[in-house]
């Protein structure tokens, strides 16, 4: 049988009717249903352009963004190493607005009455929705680091929220002495973008063998292994020879604390000096997630056919601040995630057709100049999570040719998916 | 395809060396080879129409996006609007860096960064925009297909409208305007060619993993379907 999109909704309507069945009541009596987005990031910022896009105007779609100019986290390593400018990683909603009829809010959300399915926001608004999007991203678990908090940041930057810390982390790397140590405190599992602090330590190294060849480079990790850690190394080894050394859980890599006043890091109790000090906690899902109830340890628990939590089935979660299962907690999974999730807020919200949700995620590390690597894989939902069903990865060894349209590959994907995020 | 070359050339001897050879010192039978690496997209020799790119008969001294019914990118209709003209200086800064020449170009190729090539490439080409492109029995030099697919594959219509719900997969990478940088272009491409790149990869043909993992879950309806939402994506 030929199956396209009709037919699909012959073959499927009983099975999926759930998702096929209009709301009927709208938030607060308005003529259209509405749906608020929390989080302008990889995912929120999708969900909003294709609910917007596809809707044709039968939706009201908001987005509660903070900050007028989005900075990505994804490529901000690239900045640390010198190949990308902060500015090139800097994107406004200006074309939501105007193009796809978005009401972009800059203002911060802080609660969510599921009763009455409103959002706070701290300019004093209280926003109606129909169906609620959370893609906040990440916070910090308090006390995670021992000696550190927020309120250190800037002595000991975590730089894991693109903008005025990663500006800050760099000026830290390019301010050491000759022959200083640059330490990080690389997060445990699960986390945002599970190869960043390794591009990152690939990054500074990158940096310091041009100005600072005879600094270290020092790794405190609870992990046993790490994505594309046998890439990593090898990268390491030929690049970045002796300037890198990683202490893993075997050597106290998860007993670690540190004083940012004094500036070092005890790493099982031996106590190093150290001129930069990364500290990147463990991470939670951001703090909206939790003050809407949706929250099951540091994480918000969603079913994978939609993304709806599985606390309230009005409220969805996308990207980095859900549990979902095999997905990693990237950019590209939070973007992906997004457009199924649309699908099916717009098909619960107007009847449209509602599609099997398709999920995949590819993640381009840059080792050194014109060298990058990547990794991938494609998934699907089951009844109990998002499933991983194929995936590849690069191998040790590929020719510099290779690996210089990796590199390039990885700046289309830039492009790419900033313009599927902001138009 | 060699063969062809050596054919229009031993035919055509006069009239190619009467052709401004001052201007196209290389050598045309190793441009063929050369232009293995444009045949996916571009067409040319008797038959040749236009396919990913346009068709490149009588390409010297053709104004710029001037090929009747090819939509050209965006950008190449600027260049065009600004007077750009095919002479052997552009053709050659075009196949060194087609982006520096003509920004937001749908022609992702890197470039031939040697001028020998570049100059033999050239060659082949101008065989194409003189006397020798008039020879009736010249035969199409170069054919889009580099992977077998069953006629019966071929000939599914796909559904546009489910094709821009699959494209969601793709548009995390491939841009919609066209545009293109480190990851080409897969708008305006004509059906039938979208498909048999797509099983391609699918097949293991073609060997980038990204690809090979997208194409390998789609069946043969969802590709058609994206080949059909792409064809004619605005």
């Amino acid at each position: 049988m030929k199956l396209n999109r009709r037919a699909f909704i012959g073959t499927a309507a009983a099975a999926a009717g759930t998702f096929a069945a209009p709301l009927l009541v709208r938030a607060d009596g308005h003529a259209k249903p509405r749906v608020v987005i929390v989080g302008g990031g990889a995912g929120g910022a999708t969900a909003a352009r294709y609910i917007a896009k596809d809707s044709n105007g039968e939706i009201d779609v908001t987005l509660i963004e903070p900050t007028r100019t989005y900075y990505t986290c994804f490529f901000s390593n690239l900045y640390l190493g010198g190949f990308r400018t902060m500015d090139s990683l800097g994107h406004s909603y200006g074309t939501l607005a105007a193009e796809y009829g978005i009401n972009v809010v800059h203002d911060w959300a802080t609660g969510v009455d599921r009763d009455a399915k409103t959002v706070a926001t701290a300019g004093g608004y209280t926003i109606p929705y129909d169906r609620l999007i959370l893609s906040p991203g990440i916070d910090f678990v308090d006390g995670a680091v021992a000696g550190w908090d927020v309120t250190s940041q800037n002595a000991m930057p975590h730089a894991y929220k693109a903008g005025s810390q990663t500006e800050l982390l760099r000026a830290q790397v390019e301010a050491m002495p000759q022959g200083g140590t640059y330490a990080m405190v690389a997060p445990p599992n699960p986390f945002r973008c599970p190869p960043g602090p390794y591009e990152r330590v690939s990054m500074v190294a990158h940096m310091l063998k041009e100005t600072n060849p005879t600094a270290k480079i020092l790794i405190a990790d609870p992990k046993e292994k790490f994505s594309k850690q046998g890439l990593f190394e090898a990268g390491w080894n030929d690049h970045y020879a002796g300037m890198i050394e990683r202490v893993g859980p075997d050597f106290g890599g998860d007993n670690i604390e540190v004083d940012p006043n004094a500036m070092t890091l005890s790493i099982d109790g031996d106590v190093t000096n150290v001129d930069v000090c990364n500290v990147i906690p463990a991470m939670k899902a951001g703090k909206i997630a939790d003050l809407a109830g949706i929250t099951e340890g540091n994480w918000a628990p969603v079913n994978a056919a939609d993304l709806s939590s599985k606390m309230d089935e009005n409220i969805h979660v996308l990207g980095d601040a859900c549990a979902q299962g095999d997905m990693p907690k990237s950019g590209f999974s939070a973007n992906s995630q997004a457009k199924v999730c649309a699908n099916a807020v717009r098909g619960a919200l107007t009847g449209s057709t509602v599609f099997p949700a398709r999920f995949a995620n590819t993640c381009w590390s840059l080792i050194d100049t014109n060298n990058g690597v990547k990794v991938g894989a494609s998934y699907e939902a089951t009844d109990e999570k998002i499933a991983k069903v194929d995936g590849f990865i690069s191998e040790v060894g590929e020719s510099a040719e290779v690996r210089q349209a990796t590199f390039e590959e990885s700046v289309g994907w830039y492009d790419g998916i900033t313009a599927d995020m902001f138009g | 395809m060699k063969g062809v070359a050596r054919y229009i050339l031993a035919v055509s001897t006069v009239a190619v060396a009467a052709v401004a050879h001052a201007d196209v010192g290389g050598d045309a039978t190793r441009g063929e080879d050369l232009y293995r690496q444009c045949s996916s997209c571009h067409q040319i020799g008797a038959g040749a129409v236009d396919r990913v790119g346009p068709h490149l008969n009588g390409i010297f001294d053709r104004a710029a996006g001037q090929s009747e019914g090819f939509r050209y990118s965006s950008g190449m209709e600027r260049a065009a609007t600004g007077g750009l003209v095919w002479t052997y200086e552009s053709l050659d800064a075009y196949i060194e860096d087609p982006r520096s020449l003509v920004s937001q170009t749908r022609m992702s190729f890197r470039g031939f960064d040697d001028q020998q090539d570049r100059d033999d490439v050239l060659a082949y080409l101008r065989l194409f925009s003189d006397n020798p492109r008039d020879i009736p029995e010249s035969a199409p030099t170069a054919v889009a297909v580099d992977h077998e697919v069953a006629p019966e594959i071929l000939a599914i219509v796909g559904d546009p409208a489910y094709g821009e719900y699959l494209s969601g997969e793709c548009t995390a990478c491939h841009q919609i305007s066209g545009a293109a940088s480190g990851i080409p272009s897969i708008t305006h491409w004509p059906s039938e060619d979208f498909v048999i790149a797509m099983h391609a990869y699918k097949d293991g043909v073609r060997l980038h993993p990204v690809m090979q993992m997208m194409a390998g879950r789609l069946s043969n309806e969802e590709i058609a379907a994206l080949a059909a939402y792409f064809e004619d994506i605005e």
